[in-house]
């Protein structure tokens, strides 16, 4: 089955109460010049047969639907393979279209923020495929808990900056990797890894990762011949998310469910903040400032989420729960043994809402592949 | 020492703490002729390492946006030039914006200053603008009519913190904001010897000291009282 074509409407870019641009006012020539570069990119054939392309020939897509009649037996379970693109996770559908692009901005350098690597390994494969030069800020703790990761991103030639400010987690890489922007705004495009950030940002992101949702709603249309009873995805930032409910939204029989680590649940927690260039649900003191959050999993690790999902949770139409990391480690386990199939331990978090999802028919993003996360993982699971 | 007839303003940073009022006091000694009081953020975007480890301190330290504007009134107290604090959305944000505002106000502050929020963003809000030398001339031109007193030149693309020289493309914006704006120009960003005020002041109306201020003031008092007063020296030189 070949792709659907990726549907890139401006269908974003307000979310209610949430969004905006707090930014210094430095960065916001550079977002107009991506304003109009992106509009521009939108409505150009040429660029979503080039995205296409590379998301096909190149990354692998379609990514497979795989029914997991052993992980849950008795109901009809799907899970959305993105732990087989190329690269091991959803992050490069992303990271293909944004280097596509700071192409046509005619930028050369790039940086990134990542948390599990693996938006960090994805920019750095980009960059190496387009020839341009890559700087992806981690902290390093995570350095520590990914190290498979930073090997793969210093192999494909990109720079691995360490930060070790603060909570030395994502949080504080994505600082680093704006102030690195401001500073180098002219010749740098900044290629954000979920959809967070100032606006035009949480759109672009949604809009490259959306190809996840019309493939699946395609997919288990043909398997099934209906939508499913729930479509359920770990949230970090959000990314993979809002890529896989995008295509069900309108649909509204259709329970989107996302799961945050527990300690790590802004929506769940959190309350209306600022942080990265946005407004949205965030855990923050009642003065404003972030607070630390905490999941075994870095990926889910960062105590913001985009602003789409705070409007989702508001307007009712989607729905957050929690996932401790003992459930995700449990999950991890599950799905290795039961399926042949190591899930990253973000995308353990959603396997773990399965079984009280009220539905015969779920469908699962498996956002990555846990081969990052396997030391880390038999450490905590030996400890256990 | 600094007097009425001092042509070039010099604005110093400090961030807000339970020695703010006493440091102040020795900054204005020293020449400052304005106190521009940090309230600090967890996750402050436009600022360098000296900006963000104060900050971090100070929250370490219990500078909650309440003792914040306590703090702002006892600098009040303490000295009598401007004093225009300096934050970020998220504290207005969790505070209420029309609230911080006013009570920015009440504590004695004649402006405010707000990083992360650009001059096109929450325009009820009365504020000193900032521009960068990325900045369009539409948008100086907007931030010279809607800022609140004078305008912030910020020198250079970049966070806040030391550096070895003045940008280039400081004098540009410089150029640019004079025929756009009529008020005071202010720089900031990257300024901290005696030399660099002088070329930053030789250009603009004023300059604004922080990052190395802050270092200084931790050896106390009588070490920014020395350092402020030789970059006022500098300045009327
Ligand atoms: C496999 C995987 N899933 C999920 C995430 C979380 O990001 P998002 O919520 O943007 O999909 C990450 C982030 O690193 C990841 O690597």
């Amino acid at each position: 089955m070949s792709p659907p074509t990726p549907t890139h409407t401006a269908d974003a870019g307000s979310y209610g109460p949430y969004g905006g641009r707090y930014v210094p006012e430095t960065l916001i020539p550079a977002l107009d010049e991506l304003v109009a570069g992106w509009h521009e990119v939108r409505e150009d054939d040429a660029f979503w047969a080039d995205y296409r392309a590379l998301t096909e020939n190149y990354a692998g897509r379609p990514t497979p639907l795989t029914l997991v009649e052993r992980f849950a037996p008795g109901r009809r379970v799907y899970l959305k393979r993105e732990d087989l693109l190329h690269t091991g996770a959803h992050k490069l559908n992303n990271a293909i279209g944004q280097a596509l692009l700071a192409r046509r901005l005619g930028k050369k350098r790039v940086v990134a923020e990542t948390g599990a690597g693996q938006h960090g390994v994805a920019t750095a494969t980009v960059c190496a495929r387009f020839g341009l030069e890559c700087v992806v800020f981690m902290g390093a703790e995570d350095m520590r808990r990914q190290e498979p990761n930073v090997q793969r991103m210093r192999l494909l030639g990109a720079e691995v900056e360490q930060v070790e400010l603060g909570t030395k987690t994502l949080k504080e890489a994505t600082s680093e990797a704006i102030r690195d922007w401001i500073t180098n705004v002219e010749t740098t495009y900044y290629l954000i890894g979920s959809v967070v950030g100032p606006e035009p940002y949480p759109e672009i992101v949604r809009t490259f990762q959306r190809v996840i949702g019309d493939e699946s709603r395609a997919q288990i249309l043909e398997a099934e011949q209906r939508l499913p009873d729930a479509v359920i995805a770990c949230v970090g930032g959000g990314s993979n998310a809002i890529g896989i409910f995008s295509s069900f939204i309108e649909d509204e029989g259709v329970q989107l469910i996302g799961v945050e680590a527990a300690d790590a649940a802004s929506l769940q927690q959190g309350r209306p903040a600022v942080l990265h260039g946005s407004r949205s649900a965030v855990l923050a003191d009642e003065w404003g400032q972030i607070l630390d959050a905490h999941s075994i999993s870095a990926g889910l690790d960062y105590p913001g989420v985009g602003p789409e999902h705070a409007w989702l949770r508001d307007s009712g139409r989607a729905r957050y729960l929690p996932c401790t990391d003992a459930e995700a480690l449990e999950m991890f386990e599950k799905l290795a043994r039961r399926e042949g199939i190591i899930p990253a331990l973000e995308s353990s978090h959603a396997l773990a809402r399965v079984d009280d999802t009220e539905g015969d028919l779920i469908l699962v993003c498996l956002s990555g592949r846990g081969d990052k996360d396997l030391a880390e993982a038999l450490r905590a699971m030996g400890e256990a | 020492m600094s007097g009425p007839d001092s042509a070039k303003t010099l604005a110093i940073y400090l961030m807000a703490g339970s020695e703010a009022p006493e440091l102040a006091a020795a900054a204005v000694a020293g020449g400052a002729d304005l106190i521009e009081l940090g309230f600090p953020f967890s996750d402050p975007l436009a600022d360098g390492p000296v900006v963000r480890q104060a900050a971090e301190a100070a929250l370490a330290a219990g500078m909650t946006t309440a003792a914040c504007l306590d703090c702002l009134k006892q600098v009040r107290e303490a000295v009598d030039v401007p004093l225009v604090p300096m934050t970020y959305a998220a504290l207005f944000e969790a505070y209420g914006w029309e609230r911080l505002e006013a009570d920015i106000h009440d504590a004695g502050a004649s402006s405010l200053i707000v990083a992360d929020v650009p001059v096109d963003v929450r325009p009820e809000l009365r504020r000193v603008q900032l521009v960068a030398p990325t900045s369009t001339n539409d948008r100086i031109r907007l931030a010279g009519e809607t800022t609140d007193g004078w305008l912030y030149l910020v020198t250079l693309a970049g966070t806040t913190g030391v550096r070895s020289d003045i940008a280039p493309a400081f004098a540009g914006l410089v150029e640019k904001a004079r025929r756009l704006y009529a008020g005071p120009l202010y720089a900031g960003f990257g300024i901290s010897t005696p030399e660099q005020a002088q070329s930053a002041g030789a250009l603009a109306d004023g300059v604004i000291v922080g990052s190395r201020a802050l270092l200084v003031a931790k050896n106390g008092p009588g070490a920014l009282h020395e350092y402020v007063a030789s970059l006022r020296a500098a300045l009327d030189a």
